[in-house]
């Protein structure tokens, strides 16, 4: 008898793969001059600062190199890259006055519903804009500010922009970074007053639309000492054949005391380079917790970071990461431990299948000052067979005696006995795949909001069996 | 006709040819018993029989109600009423064995199952096999010691309830009342209508309190015996000496 194999067809992802046509929209040409980025801050109405940010940010985006330890990105070239696409509306914070299209797209993104059930405040992003803010009179009575980027920027928390903006993470950190702060648009700025618990989470929701597009959104949160957030940001884009960037920022600021989860669903388009940056900062007994899941894109550079500068404050990572047919998928996480009796957690899953790369990449930094401290590093790797790669790269620089470290690491290929087991029960074999799959996938599902939880495993179940079903 | 007919039967794993030529009739609701010394082959007929892809059949064919099922998969062999109690169970965390059965249940059958009936079944299986009834909503066999996992395969066995089961080693590893619940299990399996079942064992504990309608010795890769159910008592009494020169 001939092995049994059965083919697993790649991913039929056409239930995020609707588009609209983006002929009302203004956007400027391809490529990146300081034109470009002079316009692009008109556009905007930026303040005089906040303009020549853009341009110095340019200055450095031109000296950078490109990064040369990572998956191949030479398909990306900025001058077929569209850096600006505003939709032909402006934000509202009334569903009724978004127009048709865009609405349907969020519709069917199943972003109204989630906010009538379960969230405090929404950001819908759509290209380079956001076209929907709202959040829920209780939140904002309480003092909490959640608005689009350029609101808090032209209004009035423009000092607290400016304070904060692009200083956890500056433009000269890397060549995409620099980018960032030339042609950043979009995005939400969140403040959380001292002692404000926020029950339920608020959420962006990030679409990019336009072919050959880039989106730049930036996200800029601050938590102030004692306070509580859930933040949750989920992003997709439908498949074209020309390459699309999305460069964002993520700025985290946890005060004193103060705790902050940050859940993403990323699922871009499988024509997406997701060269993204995340940072968050912990002061003393402040707590960041990162949930993440990256499904979508050709090429991902994702390692959010957490800088754990006060005694005692605490970060926890825990990722999955899918990589599919043409995906090369570079994921981890960075810790710097600062202060004293700080502690991290990394827990990470990730998958290959169809000759998809999944590479695991850390680095976790103790410095001198960070007595008492402690960090572990727990990363396994599924592979579904023989063609696709996975590989590990936890990297550790422990500069104290005083510090408790922790690694393991398990790579394996998936079980073709546990297969057998499941199928002799009548079980048949893609499902017995995606049944393991899930498995392995559940100590990160279970972190995950329900809801996402519930698409984090559709995806599974749409990878594993190449249809909707 | 048999439910199950094994004709000229050759298996090879990694290019080896373990069995050859065998042939075997088991008929509705009878109890085969396959022995033999280890390494003679017994757990390969079973994967044969189940289809398992790493087990190559080089020639013959086997009937299942008639049909040729050789070149099925896995899953439609199950479909049609085969089960194997597998010797070790493997470990599948994310879903729990309460789960796991249901699900198998309805891939099975193709239809809805009424969650109530499904809930006192599942109890009274666990119940008689004095199976603590915590199980059931733990991952499926993850850290479940030796007797839990046999004990999870036979309640298994009795949710399922298919017209034919292979029993491999079910009862090694397990002490003498771990073996005794098993059987319990399996004399359970029989008394509920006219399964089959074919264990594979290579002592005979679990066999004692039995009924067996026939027994063959696999020596080799070849069946050299069969008999009746008294052929289980020689062996018992004087092994395989005679069978292996």
């Amino acid at each position: 008898m001939e092995k049994e194999r059965t083919e697993v067809n790649d991913v039929d992802r056409s239930m995020y793969d609707f588009r609209y046509s983006d002929k009302d929209s203004y956007k400027v040409n391809e490529g990146l001059t300081e034109d470009i980025v002079l316009t692009i801050s008109k556009e905007k109405h930026d303040p005089e600062w906040m303009k020549d940010f853009r341009l110095k940010s340019l200055e450095v985006y031109n000296k950078l190199k490109l990064p040369d330890w990572g998956p191949d990105i030479s398909g990306l070239n900025m001058d077929d890259i569209v850096t600006y696409v505003r939709p032909n509306t402006k934000m509202s914070a009334s569903w009724e006055e978004v127009p048709k299209d865009i609405k349907d797209t969020f519709e069917r993104l199943g972003i109204p519903q989630a906010e009538r059930s379960s969230l405090a405040g929404v950001g819908a992003q759509y290209d380079s804009e956001l076209v929907y803010h709202n959040v829920k009179k209780e939140v904002s009575e309480q003092g909490v500010i959640y608005t689009d980027m350029e609101s808090a920027l032209t209004g009035e928390y423009e000092q607290m922009v400016k304070d904060h903006f692009m200083k956890l993470v500056p433009p000269s950190d890397h060549k995409f970074a620099a980018l960032h702060g030339a042609v950043w648009s979009g995005g939400s700025f969140v403040y959380v007053p001292p002692g404000v618990k926020v029950e339920i989470p608020l959420q962006s929701y990030f679409r990019l639309n336009a072919p050959g597009a880039g989106q730049f959104e930036h996200t800029l949160i601050i938590v102030s000492e004692g306070a509580d957030l859930h933040f949750i940001e989920g992003c997709s884009a439908p498949k074209y054949n020309v390459a699309n960037l999305h460069a964002g920022c993520v700025e985290l600021y946890v005060g004193k005391n103060a705790r902050l989860r940050y859940s993403t669903i990323e699922n871009w388009s499988k024509n997406m380079y997701n060269l993204n940056t995340k940072r968050a900062i912990c002061e003393e007994g402040g707590s960041i917790e990162w949930i993440s899941g990256s499904f979508g894109s050709h090429v991902s550079y994702l390692y959010p970071s957490s800088i754990l500068k006060g005694d005692d404050s605490h970060a926890e990572f825990t990722g999955i990461t899918f990589a599919g047919k043409g995906q090369n998928l570079d994921t981890g996480a960075k810790m710097v431990h600062v202060g004293k009796r700080s502690s991290s957690y990394i827990n990470t899953k990730s998958i290959s299948k169809a000759g998809g790369i999944s590479t695991y990449r850390s680095s976790v930094t103790v410095l001198p000052s960070a007595e008492d401290s402690k960090a572990s590093v727990s990363c396994a790797s599924l592979m579904l067979d023989d063609i696709s790669r996975s590989d590990t790269v936890p990297a550790m620089d422990i500069r104290t005696d005083k510090a408790d470290i922790g690694h393991e690491a398990k790579i394996g290929r998936i079980s073709d006995d546990a297969i057998f087991y499941l199928m002799s029960r009548g079980i048949p074999e893609d499902d017995a795949k995606a049944m393991i799959v899930s498995g392995f996938a559940d100590p990160v599902s279970k972190e995950l909001p329900l809801e996402y939880a519930v698409e984090m495993n559709n995806l599974i179940q749409l990878e594993m069996k190449g249809a909707i079903g | 006709m048999a439910l199950l007919e094994i004709k000229n039967l050759s298996v090879s794993v990694d290019d080896m040819e373990i069995l050859k030529n065998i042939d075997l009739s088991i008929g509705k609701g009878e109890t085969h018993v396959l022995m033999g010394p280890n390494g003679a082959g017994k757990s390969t007929l079973g994967n044969a029989l189940m289809g398992n892809p790493q087990y190559v059949v080089t020639s013959g064919n086997i009937y299942f109600n008639g049909l040729d099922i050789k070149d099925e998969t896995t899953d439609k062999r199950a479909k049609a009423g085969m089960f194997m109690s597998f010797q070790n169970p493997l470990e599948v965390p994310g879903i729990s064995l309460s789960a796991f059965i249901r699900n198998a249940i309805i891939k099975q059958s193709g239809q809805k199952l009424k969650f109530t009936e499904y809930k006192k079944n599942l109890k009274d299986n666990m119940e008689l096999l004095n199976f603590d009834e915590s199980y059931k909503d733990r991952d499926l066999n993850v850290g479940f010691s030796g007797g839990e996992k046999k004990k999870a395969e036979i309640l298994q066995l009795l949710m399922l309830n298919p017209s034919f089961a292979i029993l491999d080693e079910t009862d090694s590893g397990l002490d003498v009342d771990a073996v005794r619940t098993v059987s319990e299990g399996v004399k359970e399996y029989q008394k509920k209508g006219d399964g089959a079942l074919l264990i594979i064992t290579h002592s005979t504990r679990i066999l004692e309190s039995l009924h067996v309608d026939k027994t063959h010795i696999l020596v080799k890769g070849r069946i050299v015996d069969s008999g009746d159910g008294s052929l289980v008592e020689q062996i018992n009494e004087k092994g395989f000496e005679k069978y292996l020169n």
